[in-house]
């Protein structure tokens, strides 16, 4: 069996409260991040604030929640953090989100790889049916990433956002179990 | 022309009220045990649950709405004796950027295709435009719910997402789609030609 959790460039750990809430606290304070990864006002918490958030979110439901930090393999800093959240385990399907916080590791495939990562995690660990994922029509990287591993657009709700007086679509994407094995080449061993 | 003496929450059959926890419990716990109905109103792998269990979930339902204020709950009501007929709701409402999601359903299959659906959601979507001032709004729809995917056509929603078998239900894959109706779309009184 493959390890799951390393590739060439990263490999996925678990979540010291401590450790990431410190890296968060300062992620935070870059506004283009923030923007880019959620819809609400950005908030500048405390690191003792996000410690308190993440212990309790990774508490609160481990059986849905599948949550990773992103480290270079290099150095094993910590770049990112990356999830899967099922909202439907009878229908076996998880919405994703990654964040890459450290600027420098932008568009050198770290993010690509993570992607790599949690899919295949996904697919033969959870055994999903589908990935889905949602992206603001602004993030224009976001979308290419995701159109790379394999992401297909599935609509948009129409300006359901609004940033600096501008309405804003959010896209929807979603990768099946078949469309995966596909593009990665895997073979089911079940089948 | 609709202004600030037109009731918000009257239609020609049906009110919106609030919860009557004596009563309503019993009733709602009724609709759950008809699969046919849960199956339209939830995605989640269905479950009934005993009038004592659903009183406890009306409880919790009016805590949450008193602690994160992003959700409205009503009850259906028939207008001539004050029955229960349905719910609608309007829920994860995004003050920020004006966005809400809506859902509604009327529990017994009699009481469907009367029109009081058509009058639940004109309802609705006037409380969501003309009350809270929302941007637009979003119905999550599986593709095998007709009578839903019927009705907000009426009320010119456009289909915007199709998530590709999402559902998987009665050993089958279904798409889930998502509905849209913009404030600009939204036309005051939609529906009424055909009552």
């Amino acid at each position: 069996m493959e390890d799951l959790f390393k590739g060439k460039l990263v490999r996925l750990t678990g979540i010291d409260p401590e450790e990431v809430s410190k890296t968060f606290a300062q992620w935070n304070r870059d506004s283009e991040y923030m923007r880019l990864l959620n819809s609400d006002p950005p908030r500048l918490h405390s690191a003792k604030a996000i410690k308190g958030w993440l212990e309790k979110h990774i508490e609160a439901e481990p059986e849905n929640t599948f949550w990773f930090a992103i480290r270079a393999l290099e150095d094993d800093r910590l770049i990112g953090d990356i999830d899967l959240a099922v909202i439907n385990w009878g229908s076996r399907d998880a919405f994703l989100g990654i964040g890459i916080g450290a600027r420098e590791f932008w568009g050198k495939g770290y993010g690509s790889e993570a992607m790599q990562l949690i899919l295949r995690y996904g697919f033969i660990e959870l055994n999903l049916r589908r990935i889905s994922l949602d992206v603001f029509e602004y993030n224009q990287r976001a979308m290419r990433l995701y159109e790379k591993a394999g992401f297909r657009l599935e609509g948009c709700m129409r300006q359901a956002m609004q940033r600096e007086g501008q309405r804003w679509d959010i896209y929807f994407m979603g990768i099946l179990r078949e469309e995966w094995m596909k593009e990665y080449g895997y073979k089911s061993k079940t089948d | 022309m609709l202004n600030i003496h037109t009731p918000l929450f009257e239609d020609q059959d049906i009110r919106l009220g609030p919860i009557d926890h004596d009563h309503d419990p019993e009733v709602e716990s009724r609709w759950m045990h008809d699969s046919e109905y849960m199956r339209m109103m939830e995605l989640k792998p269905v479950r009934p649950l005993a009038p004592a269990m659903v009183k406890k979930g009306y409880e919790s339902l009016e805590k949450e709405i008193e602690e994160d204020k992003n959700l409205f709950y009503f009850t259906i009501r028939a207008r001539e004796d004050d029955r229960l007929l349905g719910k609608a709701v309007l829920e994860w409402i995004d003050w920020t950027n004006g966005n809400g999601y809506l859902r509604l359903g009327i529990g017994l299959s009699q009481d469907r295709g009367r029109g009081l659906g058509t009058q639940a959601l004109g309802l609705l979507l006037r409380f969501a435009f003309a009350e809270l001032n929302l941007f637009r709004v979003t119905m999550v729809v599986p593709e095998y719910n007709q009578a839903t995917i019927a009705l907000v056509r009426k009320f010119d929603f456009v289909e915007e997402v199709r998530r590709r078998q999402a559902l998987l239900r009665d050993d089958r894959v279904w798409d889930l789609l998502v509905f849209g109706l913009l404030r600009s779309e939204w036309a005051e009184g939609a529906g009424e030609v055909e009552r």
